[in-house]
Order: structure tokens, then C-alpha cells, then sequence
């Protein structure tokens, strides 16, 4: 389960949907160990596609070297498809090389609604877990926007592009 | 001359857990060479079988990706630190 601040998830979004139509990425830093999401940090995505994202060289060696300064890891790694489901690509899962993050995906591919679902990848198997927002606020004003994939019961795998 | 090199989470199963281990080598294909011949392995994990730096992974010298330094036959220095992370990325 991946358990986050709804502030932080609304800074996710409010990134994806800014960089809409390319695909956006960025990393959620917590304390080693605590498993909690706890500074956002949005990354370039130096492929500046709508269908790829990759991090800057230069900026994810000093993003990583911070968080090793202050005794942080990458609790989340998140990224946008802008066009198609908040499900792992196969490409996405031949890049996850962090199987101690939480790999969550947004989906920008609707306008009045965000997709968000999490994922855990380990070893090119990818298994989806359930969000839980934390000090979440009701607004009033808010269409629903945001959609939780449940943990499907059956899933169909060989569509899947 | 004795080349600190930083191992990501991925790797360390090869180092025995350890995410630093020292090497040694002129270029990063030399270094790659003897981490190889001291974790089985790791050299493979690196460069793809027609002999060039695997896309799923950035190495750097200090600050800088060796993708700009020549690659495999980027030159090392005493002193320099060699850090190896996953590539991030991914696709629709």
C-alpha cells in the first residue's frame, strides 16, 4: 500500500497536468527506511516526449546524492502517460531499477479526471497496491478527480501493449 | 590507483550488499574489467554483448555522465569517484 499526503498527490498532479501533453516525472523523497512520502521533487523529463520520459543524467545524480545527504530515499517515482491507461508500459518495467520504490502512475489522458494508481515492480513482476491519502480535505467545489485502481481479482495480461 | 565506486540497490547483490566498493582501471572499460573479475557478473549487468554501455544504466565519473566523456574508454583519475545508477525512464 502506498500511503501519501493528499498535498503532496495534488503537487503530482498539478505536475502532470502542467506538462500535459508530455509525459511528466518526478520523485517522492521520504526518511530511509519510513516508507513515507515526504518532499515532492519534480524532474525534468529530458525526453520531453508524450510518450517517453527519462530523467536528466546530471539532475537525477544530484537529486540522489541530496537524498543521500540527508538520509532520504525515493519512496515514490511517478510519471504520466498522457494518452493511455496509469498502468506500467513494458518499457516502464524494463526501467524500474529501484524495487524499493513505489512506482505510481497518472494518467493525463482525460481532462476532468486523473488517473492515479501505485505500483510495486520487483524483478520485471509488477503487482498493484492500493493508495491511501492522508489529511485529505472534502472540497466542496471539486468535480471527483481522482480515480484508485482497486487490486483487479482477474487480470488479463496478454493485451497489454 | 584505487577508484571508489558507488553501487545502486540493483547491484549490490553481486557485492555482497555493499554499496561501496573500491576498483581499479585507467578507463571505465578497465575498471568494468576488475569489478567484473572480483563480483562474476557485474560487468554483464553494464555493457550489452556487442560491447557497449547498457541503456538502462548511467555511470559517472564525479559529477559527470560518461556518456560525454567517451563512454567505456572515458579516462579515470586517482581520487575520482565512479557512481552507477539505474536509468529512469520509461514509456507509454
Amino acid at each position: 500500500m502506498l500511503t501519501i499526503d493528499a498535498e503532496i498527490l495534488k503537487a503530482i498532479v498539478a505536475h502532470a497536468r502542467r506538462d500535459h501533453p508530455d509525459e511528466a516525472c518526478g520523485v517522492v523523497a521520504g526518511a530511509i527506511g519510513s516508507d513515507v512520502p515526504s518532499r515532492h521533487i519534480p524532474m525534468e523529463n529530458a525526453a520531453r516526449s508524450m510518450t517517453f520520459y527519462e530523467f536528466d543524467s546530471r539532475e537525477y545524480l544530484r537529486v540522489w546524492r541530496e537524498m543521500d545527504d540527508q538520509d532520504e530515499e525515493p519512496v515514490v517515482i511517478y510519471h504520466s502517460h498522457t494518452a493511455t491507461e496509469a498502468y506500467p508500459s513494458r518499457t516502464d518495467v524494463s526501467f524500474a531499477g529501484w524495487p524499493e520504490a513505489h512506482y505510481l502512475l497518472v494518467s493525463t489522458r482525460e481532462p476532468d479526471v486523473t488517473e492515479v494508481r501505485s505500483y510495486r515492480i520487483v524483478d520485471a513482476a509488477v503487482t498493484e497496491e492500493p493508495v491511501r491519502l492522508v489529511n485529505a480535505t472534502v472540497d466542496d467545489m471539486a468535480v471527483q478527480s481522482y480515480l484508485f485502481g482497486q487490486t483487479p481479482v482477474a487480470v488479463d495480461y496478454e493485451c497489454r501493449a | 590507483m584505487s577508484i571508489e565506486v558507488r553501487v545502486p540497490t540493483i547491484l549490490r547483490s553481486f557485492t555482497g550488499g555493499e554499496k561501496a566498493v573500491t576498483s581499479t582501471g585507467d578507463t571505465i572499460a578497465d575498471l568494468l574489467t576488475d569489478l567484473d573479475a572480483k563480483f562474476p557478473g557485474f560487468r554483464g549487468r553494464l555493457v550489452t554483448p556487442e560491447g557497449g554501455l547498457h541503456r538502462f544504466v548511467n555511470v559517472y565519473i564525479n559529477d559527470e555522465d560518461v556518456r560525454f566523456l567517451g563512454a567505456l574508454d572515458a579516462k579515470l583519475n586517482a581520487g575520482d569517484t565512479v557512481t552507477i545508477l539505474p536509468a529512469v525512464a520509461g514509456g507509454q
